[in-house]
């Protein structure tokens, strides 16, 4: 469905995309996870064709971008990262007049908005004024407009960011019932997650360059310990100096937290038993954990 | 910026997009309408009769009829600028809508092109609504020479549209369009004729009003509605076309810089 091969894009010396290469089946979840700044936005903006590469090949559907970007696009729907509703329609007429820009007759579109409006939860919404909705309701509508003209694939940067819990999980609802009908989803996000439980494979970008690619299980398992031990408290230092080392694979030391890599906790855990002062946390280790030790801790600003 | 500068691709995409500004501003009509007729008629009856009654013959007709002649111009140039810096700045860099029609299978081509059709649309329904008052007040030599100004303001929309989407490019801000107002508009209504004659100007003003676009729209209006066919119809109509084709391709290789970067 997706095909990217040697993908770069430079601004001025810095190059944003690194001779990227990325694999996306039909009805398959895709995630790219990435700090900020790591190319993700970047990356969805050259698939779609709105920048040119400096090199590479993009295929999306089967048809080659930039050159043919306007039908590739006639093939995707796009969430953005940031709300960008008509704020002089109401919900309906935003449907509406997304769809017209597909070319879309009145009647064919007239014809999807009950179900679009129900898929986003917002049948008794249909005439209110984007500015009466929510957070979660925007997001919701702006996933129906990405739908507006049915298309096979989709693309979602960071959809769920600033939602609460609860809208988040609508979210996440409607995009398995996408899944399940066989769409195919690209999605970029900071939420691991998120990434965990709706990807089947994920991509980890650094620095415009791809670290690591799986499914979120196979990545945990291949790339980090199977556990992890996190410990604070008073005597922390000297825990770490005398026992770190011996009794941990891997350690890292951020802030007042100790994080323990190891195949096998127990050694640990009875170490720390003896030192009272010590409070920790044992965990399977997961995404994040996988995401942290391949991009750091350094804050990306 | 060369690297942005290319030929328009122009496609009927366009469309949808002057239709989105249709259907949001028919929520509004009437007062919109009222809106944009209430200033230029109280200039042109105000000054056209207060200031008229003391003047003799301006340019060989009443003062009336050469402001009347003068606001057709003005107003059209007004509404289309208008809609190109504050409207269009709002949808592209406020709302967002471009962004959003762009992730449809619409380029920025079509966009612009859909925001300067309908700025030659906002012309179009300011010059028609004053002609009308021009009928009202029966301030017109033939009336079937006036309809001809129909056509003119939707190519005064044109030019002043096309010039407007380069200041739309390249403003950070809705404060940035005063300079355009003050340092372009302002000067191009004093210098080209719209209260009073050009020949009133000195020498080397005068030469400068050959240049500026609102004169070749004001010198094909004042004909039409006085009632006798304009000189040089065509290097009028030339220019105006150049000034707007040139705002456009320039305005569309700024944004693709400022947008598709």
């Amino acid at each position: 469905m997706l095909r990217v091969r040697n993908l770069t894009k430079r601004y001025g010396d810095t190059e944003v995309v690194r001779g990227l290469d990325l694999d996306v089946r039909r009805g398959e979840c895709f995630g790219l996870l990435g700090p900020n700044g790591a190319g993700k936005t970047t990356t969805l903006r050259l698939l779609l064709g709105l920048i040119e590469p400096d090199s590479g090949s993009i295929e999306l559907a089967g048809i080659a971008v930039p050159e043919h970007a306007r039908e590739a696009r006639m093939k995707v729907g796009v969430v953005p990262q940031m709300d960008n509703l008509d704020p002089d329609f109401s919900v309906c007429e935003n449907l509406l007049a997304y769809g017209r820009y597909f070319g879309m007759e009145k009647s064919a579109i007239v014809a999807r908005v009950p179900m679009l409006l129900e898929f986003a939860g917002l049948a008794s919404k249909a005439d209110a004024k984007i500015a009466q909705l929510s957070g979660g309701m925007k997001r919701r509508l702006t996933l129906a407009r990405a739908l507006v003209h049915d298309p096979d694939i989709l693309f979602l940067d960071e959809p769920t960011t600033g939602l609460d819990p609860q809208a988040r999980h609508l979210i996440w609802q409607g995009l398995r019932r996408l899944i399940a009908d066989g769409k195919t989803i690209v999605l970029t996000t900071h939420f691991m997650d998120e990434a965990e439980r709706l990807t089947d494979r994920l991509a980890i970008l650094d620095h415009g360059r791809l670290v690591a690619e799986g499914a979120p299980r196979a990545l945990i398992e291949s790339q980090i310990e199977p556990a992890v031990v996190e410990v604070f408290g008073e005597g922390l230092a000297d825990w770490t100096q005398d026992h770190a080392p011996g009794l941990c694979q891997r350690f890292e030391n951020v802030g007042e937290t100790l994080f323990c890599y190891t195949p096998d906790a127990d050694a640990i855990i009875g170490s720390l038993k003896r030192a009272p002062t010590l409070r920790y946390l044992h965990r399977p280790s997961n995404l994040e954990d996988v995401f942290l030790k391949l991009t750091g801790r350094d804050l990306r600003d | 910026m060369i690297r942005f500068l290319h030929l328009p691709q122009l496609s009927w995409r366009f469309v949808p997009v002057w239709q989105r500004n249709y259907l949001v501003w028919k929520k509004l009509a009437i007062p919109a309408i009222l809106g944009n007729l209430a200033d230029p008629m109280l200039y042109m009856l105000g000054l056209g009769y207060g200031l008229g009654s003391l003047l003799p013959d301006v340019g060989g007709m009443p003062y009336i009829t050469f402001l009347a002649a003068g606001t057709v111009a003005y107003s059209t140039m007004n509404a289309a600028t208008f809609e190109v810096l504050y409207s269009s700045f709002s949808r592209m860099h406020v709302q967002r809508t471009w962004d959003a029609i762009l992730n449809a299978p619409l380029t920025l081509d079509d966009v612009m092109l859909g925001e300067l059709t309908w700025a030659m649309t906002k012309s179009l329904l300011s010059g028609v609504a004053i002609l009308a008052v021009i009928w009202g007040l029966g301030l017109y030599g033939h009336f079937w020479l006036t309809l001809w100004i129909i056509p003119v303001v939707a190519l005064v929309g044109f030019c002043f549209g096309g010039m407007g989407l380069v200041m739309n490019a390249v403003s950070p801000s809705y404060d940035f369009f005063l300079y355009y107002f003050t340092l372009v508009i302002t000067p191009m209504v004093l210098l080209c004729g719209v209260f009073f004659p050009v020949t009133q100007l000195p020498a080397f003003l005068q030469g400068v009003s050959v240049w500026l676009p609102l004169t070749h729209a004001i010198d094909l209006a004042r004909p039409l509605v006085v009632g006798s066919v304009p000189d040089n119809i065509v290097l009028h109509v030339v220019a105006l076309l150049v000034y707007g084709s040139l705002g456009y391709v320039i305005a569309l290789a700024l944004t693709r810089r400022r947008l598709l970067k």
